[in-house]
C-alpha cells in the first residue's frame, strides 16, 4: 500500500477512535459529577419519592457503563433520546437548527477565509510597512474584544444608529435565499470578524515561513520575479500550513456560533445548547456536545489528511 | 540598564490600573454593587459618570465591582490552569516514555472538544458558583498550557546541558527547577498573559450566556446581559464592558509580546 | 576583468536584547578581482565576511546585510548601481550561487529537472529540450548516477553529495560567465567531498566559467583555486597566487593556518585499561538494526583512544552506550577495574563522576542561565561537597589550568568566544577529577586555530591529570594529532584497530585506505595525484 494511503486511513482510524472517546467524556462530565442529574433538576426541595421517580424515568439506577453503551448504541441510530423539559424528539428538534447553523457558519467561512489568505499575503508583501502595521493593528483589536460584545457593538452602530441591518437574525422557511442572506448579516458579520484575526496572522507567520526559507534566497539568486517566486516555489511550500491555519479557524468558529446564536437569536444549535444547558436538560446537551465535538475533530481531521497529502517527501517516498 | 519600549509601558500602565481598581473596589466605588440609585439606564452625568443600569445602579460603581469579580476569576483559575498544566508538562517532558504518552493522549482527548461546549456540557449538571468556575476553566485551560510547557521543556531537555546535569546523577527536582525552569521562564510569563485575557474573556461569555457568575454579583460579562436590552432603544451602557475588557486585553497583550520579543532577541543575539 | 571589487564595505544592523539596534561592519575596505575562466578562493575563518563578500558578485545581501561603500564590476559595469530589474538580469545568467546546504535549497516540493534547468528557460537562453538535454550532460559529467532520469526525482530522494552535485548543474546550466560556490563540501563526509570537489573542479575547467570558491578550509581551496584572498574579521590579510599562499605565505595568519594541525604527538607505549569495550551490540528502540555490533576496544589508562568514522558510523552511540545513556543489547564494559551498569540510573557515584564527557557544540553545554563559576561549581558541590572560599579558591585554579585566568566566574556563556565556551566546558569535566574524559568532536565546530588550541591544551592536561581521552572524531588530522591508538568504524563495526602507528601504516584495508586517502592535504595537485592514484589501483585489481 501507498504510505500516503496508509498513514491517511491511520489518521481517519484515529479521528474514529477520537470521536468515541469524546462521546465517553461528554458522558462522564453529564453523568458521573457529584450531585446527580435529578438532583440537580428538581433543586435542594424535591422529595426523595420524587427523586426516585424521576431517576427511574431517566434510568439512573442502571449502571452508568450500560447507561453509556445504551446511549451510543442509540446515537448511532439516529436516535438521541427525548428532551426532558418538552419531551420532544430531540433529533427531529436538532435537525432544522443544525441546518441553521450551517448555513450561518458557511456563509461566514466562504467570505473570512479567501478575506484572510488575502489580507495574510498583503501583510507579507508589505510586510513591516503601513499596510502590515493596519493589519495587524485592526487584528488585534477584534481578538481583543470577545463575540458577543463585537456582536452588541455591530448592533448598537450598524442596526439602532444607521439602520443597515436587522438586529435580529430572524429566519423562517418561506424565506427566499436572499432574504434569509439578509438576515443573517449581522451574525456573519461578527463571524467574519472573530475568526479574521486569527486566521490572518497565522497565514501571515506561515508564508513568513516560508518566505524565509533558503530555497526561496535560491529563486531570488536566479533571478526571478518576485511574482514567480511566490507562485512557483512559496506558495506550494504554503499550501499545507495554510490549509492547517483555515481548519483550525473554522474548528474556532463552530465555538463562536453558539454566542452569535445567542446575541443575534438565531434559531440554531448554539441557541439551543444555551437554552437547554439553563434549563438542565442533560440528553439535550449531550447530544449537542456529541454534535459539536464531530464537527470540531472532523475540521481538525481535515487539516491532519491535507498537510499529509501536501508533504512531498510522503508523497513521493524513496 | 533595561529599556522598556513606549507600547509595553502603555500595557503595564493599563494592566497595573485595572488590578489596582480591582483591589480597591470597595474604596474607590462612589455607590455600593447593587444599591439601587435612580431611575434605569439614566445618561452620564455628574453624579453617575456612566450613567445607571437597567434597574437604576450606577454603571460605574458595577464596572469596577464587575472588574474585581471577573479580573479575581480569571486570575485564580489562570494560577490554577499554571500550576497544574505547567507541573504536568513539565514531568510529561522530562519523564519521558509512558507517562509522557498518557498525559498527552489524556491532553489530546480534552483539546478534541472545545472548550466553552465542554464547559457547557460541565455546567448543565454542576451547579453554578465561582469556585465550580473557577475549577471547571483553570483545568480546561490546563491543556494548553501542559501543551505548551511540555513543548518548551522538550526542546530544553535534548540540550547537551541536560543530558550532562542527568549524568552528573542531578535529581529531577534539580533538572526541572535548576536547568529547564530558568529557560523556560519568558515563554511561559508570555503565555500567562494570554492565558489570563483568554480567561477574561471566557468568564465573561459564560456571564453573558448566563452560565457565569450569577446576579445580584456584578461581573464584566454580567452587565452586558443585563443591558442588552438597552442597544435596540440606542443605550450604549451594554457596551462599556466591552471597553474595560478591549483595553485589558490590548494591554496585556504589549506586555506579553514584550516579554516574549527580550526571550527571543536573547536566544538570537550573540552577546 | 570580469569581476572587479573595489573598496566594499558591507554592514548590517544588530539587535543587541534590551538595548538600541546598532550598525555592525562585516566587510571593510576589501578589493580583488577575477579573471575570466579563472578560480578565487575565499578563505577566512567564520565571521570573516567571506559568503558575504561572495554574495555582493550578485548585489545580494542576505538578511539584512547592505552593501554600502565600493564598486562590484562585472563584465565592465558597476551592478551596485543597478535597479532590481537589471539585477534580476544579471543573477542566474551571468552569476549564479551553489549554496552550502542544498538539501535546504532546493524547493521540496518541485522536482529536480524542474529547478535545474528554470533559470536557463526564465532567461530564455535555450528551448526547453535543449536545456534538459544540457541539464543531463552536465549530470552525466558529474558524475550522478542515472543521468537520464535523475531529473525526475524530487530533492528528498537523492543523498547529500548527489544533491549537492545536481545543485553544480544547476549553477552551471545557464552558461554563466561566473559561478558562486558557497562552501559547497563542508557538510559532507570527507569520502563523498573528495568525489564532489574533483566532479566541481572538472566542470569548472570543462566549462571554462571563473568561480568564487569560499570555504575555511585551506587545504581544499588549494586544489581549486588559481588565487587565494585571506580574509580575517571582514579585511583582507594576504592576497597571492595558490602556489604563493600555500608554500611561501607572508602574513603570521596565514602561516598559522598553513601550518595547523601540525602537532607533533609521541604515541605512548602499553599501559593497563582504564575502559574496556566488549563485544557490544545496540540498537534504538523502535528500529530494528544494529547500530553497533560486537564492538570491542581497550583504552590503556591516561592515554587517547580515537574513535574515527564518517556520519552513521556509529561512533557517537558508541558514547552514548559507554555514558549509559543508550543501554546496550549485549556486551559488557569494564571501567577502572568496575563492571558499569548499562544504565546510568543505575550506575554508582563515582562512576558517573569517573566518567565525563564533553560535547561539540559548547553553545548548548552550557545551561545558558549559569555563570561560569556556577557551571564549574556544580560538580565540585555536588562530588565533594565544597562550599565558600574553598570552592571558589578551586574555580579558579581549575580556570587557571584551562588557560582563562581571572574575570571570568561572573560571566554568562553567551559573553564567552567559541573556543572559551568549550574551555569551561573542559574545565567542568576536570572538576569531577575523572578517570575519562569522552570527547564527543569537541573541535569540530571551532575554527581550526582555535581548535588547534584546544588539542594542545588537552594534551597538556593529559600529562597533568593522568585522564584518558575517548576522542570520538571524523577528522583523521586531529585523529594524528592527538590519538594514541585508534579505532576506525564503518557502519557499526570496527574495522581497523591498535596503536596508532600501525592503523596508520601500510597495508590497509578498504575502508580505512579510502578515508585516509580522501582526507585533504595542504599540497596543490593532492587531489589530482590521488585521483590517479585511485585509477591505478583500481586498474591493478
Amino acid at each position: 500500500m501507498h504510505p500516503v494511503v496508509k498513514l491517511v486511513a491511520q489518521r481517519l482510524a484515529l479521528g474514529v477512535l477520537l470521536l468515541l472517546a469524546a462521546s465517553v467524556l461528554i458522558f462522564i462530565g453529564t453523568q458521573i459529577l457529584p450531585g446527580d442529574v435529578a438532583q440537580s433538576i428538581l433543586g435542594q426541595s424535591a422529595t426523595p419519592q420524587s427523586l426516585a421517580n424521576l431517576r427511574a424515568e431517566l434510568g439512573l439506577d442502571v449502571p452508568a457503563p450500560l447507561r453509556y453503551l445504551h446511549w451510543l448504541w442509540a446515537a448511532l441510530h439516529g436516535d438521541l433520546g427525548v428532551a426532558l423539559t418538552n419531551g420532544q424528539d430531540i433529533a427531529e428538534a436538532m435537525g432544522k437548527r443544525l441546518g441553521n447553523t450551517l448555513f450561518l457558519a458557511v456563509t461566514a467561512a466562504v467570505i473570512a477565509v479567501p478575506l484572510a489568505i488575502l489580507l495574510g499575503l498583503l501583510a507579507v508583501r508589505y510586510q513591516g510597512r503601513w499596510p502590515d502595521r493596519l493589519i495587524s493593528t485592526v487584528t488585534l483589536a477584534t481578538v481583543s474584544v470577545p463575540e458577543f460584545l463585537l456582536g452588541y457593538i455591530a448592533v448598537y452602530f450598524l442596526s439602532v444608529k444607521f439602520r443597515l441591518f436587522p438586529s435580529l437574525a430572524t429566519v423562517y422557511d418561506s424565506m427566499s435565499f436572499g432574504e434569509k442572506l439578509y438576515a443573517i448579516s449581522m451574525p456573519v458579520l461578527v463571524l467574519v470578524l472573530v475568526v479574521l484575526g486569527h486566521m490572518m496572522r497565522m497565514t501571515r507567520a506561515a508564508i513568513l515561513n516560508v518566505m524565509q526559507s533558503a530555497y526561496v534566497e535560491t529563486a531570488e539568486l536566479k533571478g526571478l520575479r518576485p511574482f514567480t517566486i511566490i507562485a512557483r516555489h512559496a506558495f506550494p511550500n504554503a499550501i499545507a500550513p495554510v490549509v492547517n491555519v483555515v481548519m483550525i479557524n473554522l474548528a474556532y468558529l463552530v465555538v463562536g456560533v453558539v454566542v452569535v446564536e445567542v446575541v443575534f437569536v438565531y434559531p440554531g444549535m448554539g441557541q439551543y445548547l444555551v437554552d437547554h444547558v439553563a434549563k438542565r436538560d442533560v440528553p439535550v446537551v449531550q447530544a449537542c456536545g456529541l454534535v459539536f465535538a464531530a464537527v470540531y475533530i472532523g475540521l481538525n481531521l481535515i487539516a491532519d489528511v491535507v498537510s499529509i497529502l501536501a508533504n512531498p517527501r510522503l508523497r513521493h517516498p524513496k | 540598564m533595561m529599556r522598556i519600549p513606549p507600547s509595553a509601558l502603555i500595557g503595564l500602565f493599563f494592566t497595573a490600573l485595572y488590578f489596582g481598581a480591582a483591589i480597591f473596589a470597595s474604596w474607590i466605588a462612589p455607590y455600593g454593587m447593587a444599591q439601587i440609585v435612580g431611575d434605569s439606564w439614566e445618561p452620564w452625568s455628574n453624579a453617575h459618570l456612566l450613567g445607571t443600569d437597567s434597574i437604576g445602579r450606577d454603571l460605574l460603581s458595577r464596572m469596577i465591582y464587575g472588574g474585581q469579580t471577573t479580573i479575581f476569576i480569571a486570575a485564580a483559575s489562570t494560577v490554577l490552569s499554571f500550576g497544574l498544566g505547567s507541573i504536568l508538562g513539565f514531568t510529561a517532558a522530562v519523564s519521558g516514555g509512558w507517562i509522557d504518552q498518557v498525559l498527552s493522549r489524556i491532553i489530546d482527548l480534552m483539546m478534541s472538544i472545545p472548550s466553552l461546549i465542554s464547559a457547557l456540557v460541565v455546567l448543565s449538571v454542576m451547579p453554578v458558583s465561582i469556585p465550580v468556575l473557577i475549577v471547571v476553566m483553570g483545568i480546561l485551560d490546563s491543556t494548553r498550557v501542559f501543551r505548551l510547557s511540555r513543548a518548551v521543556a522538550v526542546d530544553i531537555t535534548v540540550m547537551d546541558y541536560v543530558e550532562a546535569a542527568r549524568l552528573r546523577g542531578e535529581k529531577l527536582i534539580w533538572i526541572i527547577f535548576r536547568e529547564i525552569l530558568p529557560n523556560a521562564l519568558s515563554p511561559l510569563v508570555a503565555e500567562m498573559g494570554l492565558r489570563f485575557i483568554f480567561a477574561v474573556l471566557f468568564i465573561s461569555t459564560l456571564s453573558f450566556l448566563g452560565l457565569g457568575v450569577q446576579p445580584p454579583l456584578a461581573d464584566w460579562g454580567g452587565i452586558v446581559k443585563e443591558n442588552k436590552e438597552g442597544i435596540v432603544y440606542g443605550i450604549p451602557a451594554a457596551l462599556v464592558p466591552a471597553v474595560a475588557i478591549a483595553t485589558l486585553a490590548i494591554s496585556v497583550n504589549l506586555v506579553a509580546d514584550w516579554v516574549l520579543n527580550r526571550t527571543t532577541s536573547l536566544k538570537g543575539g550573540r552577546g | 576583468m570580469l569581476l572587479e571589487i573595489k573598496g566594499l564595505k558591507i554592514e548590517a544592523t544588530a539587535y543587541p536584547p534590551g538595548e538600541a539596534p546598532v550598525d555592525i561592519t562585516i566587510v571593510e575596505g576589501v578589493s580583488v578581482s577575477v579573471e575570466a575562466g579563472k578560480v578565487l578562493g575565499l578563505i577566512g575563518e567564520s565571521g570573516a565576511g567571506k559568503s558575504t563578500i561572495g554574495l555582493s558578485s550578485m548585489a545580494y545581501g542576505r538578511g539584512g546585510v547592505r552593501i554600502t561603500q565600493g564598486q562590484v564590476m562585472l563584465n565592465g559595469r558597476d551592478i551596485l548601481k543597478e535597479g532590481t530589474g537589471g539585477l534580476r538580469k544579471l543573477r542566474g545568467r551571468e552569476v549564479t550561487y551553489v549554496a552550502q546546504s542544498a538539501a535546504a535549497a532546493f524547493n521540496p516540493a518541485k522536482k529536480l529537472m524542474e529547478q535545474v534547468i528554470e533559470t536557463t528557460l526564465h532567461h530564455g537562453l535555450m528551448s526547453k529540450a535543449e536545456a534538459e538535454a544540457r541539464a543531463v550532460t552536465l549530470f552525466r559529467r558529474l558524475g550522478l548516477p542515472d543521468p537520464e532520469t535523475i531529473g525526475g526525482r524530487y530533492p528528498h530522494q537523492v543523498s547529500g553529495g548527489q544533491l549537492q552535485r545536481v545543485m553544480t548543474v544547476m549553477a552551471l546550466c545557464p552558461k554563466p560567465d561566473l559561478v558562486v560556490f558557497d562552501e559547497p563540501t563542508t557538510a559532507l563526509d570527507v569520502t563523498t567531498q573528495i568525489e564532489v570537489l574533483a566532479a566541481i573542479k572538472e566542470a569548472i575547467i570543462d566549462t571554462g566559467v571563473a568561480a568564487l570558491y569560499i570555504t575555511h578550509d585551506l587545504a581544499v581551496v588549494a586544489q581549486v583555486a588559481d588565487h587565494i584572498l585571506v580574509l580575517q574579521n571582514g579585511a583582507r590579510v594576504e592576497y597571492g597566487t595558490t602556489d604563493q599562499i600555500i608554500n611561501a605565505p607572508r602574513q603570521a595568519y596565514t602561516k598559522a593556518l598553513v601550518s595547523v594541525r601540525s602537532i607533533e604527538h609521541e604515541e605512548k607505549g602499553a599501559a593497563p585499561p582504564v575502559l574496556s569495550v566488549k563485544d557490544i551490540t545496540a540498537r534504538y528502540r523502535g528500529t530494528d538494526f544494529d547500530v553497533l555490533s560486537n564492538v570491542t576496544v581497550d583504552l590503556p589508562e591516561a592515554q587517547t583512544l580515537a574513535i574515527v568514522g564518517e556520519s552513521g558510523s556509529g561512533k557517537s552511540t558508541l558514547a552514548r552506550v559507554i555514558t549509559g545513556l543508550l543501554p546496550p543489547s549485549g556486551g559488557e564494559i569494564t571501567f577502572a577495574g568496575r563492571t558499569l551498569a548499562p544504565d546510568f540510573n543505575n550506575r554508582k557515584r563515582d562512576d558517573l563522576r569517573e566518567l565525563q564527557m564533553i560535547y561539540q557544540m559548547a553553545d548548548v553545554a552550557m545551561n545558558p542561565r549559569q555563570t561560569v563559576g556556577t557551571i564549574i561549581g556544580r560538580p565540585l558541590d555536588f562530588y565533594f561537597g565544597l562550599r565558600g572560599a574553598e570552592k571558589k579558591q578551586r574555580i579558579q585554579q581549575l580556570l587557571d589550568e584551562i588557560e582563562m585566568g581571572k574575570g571570568f566566574l561572573d560571566r554568562y556563556p553567551a559573553e564567552l568566544s567559541g573556543g572559551q565556551k568549550q574551555r569551561v566546558c573542559i574545565a567542568r569535566a576536570l572538576a569531577a577529577k575523572p578517570k575519562l574524559i569522552i570527547c564527543d568532536e569537541v573541535t569540530s565546530a571551532l575554527d581550526p586555530l582555535v581548535a588547534d588550541g584546544i588539542l594542545k591544551l588537552l594534551l597538556n592536561l593529559q600529562k597533568v591529570e593522568k585522564v584518558a581521552y575517548l576522542f570520538i572524531t571524523h577528522d583523521l588530522a586531529t585523529v594524528k594529532a592527538i590519538a594514541d591508538s585508534i579505532a576506525v568504524m564503518y557502519r557499526g563495526r570496527v574495522v581497523r584497530y591498535g596503536p596508532k602507528s600501525e592503523v596508520l601504516t601500510p597495508p590497509f584495508d578498504d575502508y580505512t585506505d579510502l578515508l585516509l586517502s580522501s582526507v585533504p592535504e595542504m599540497k596543490i595537485g593532492w587531489l589530482e595525484d590521488t585521483l590517479a592514484h585511485r585509477t591505478m589501483e583500481a586498474a591493478g585489481n
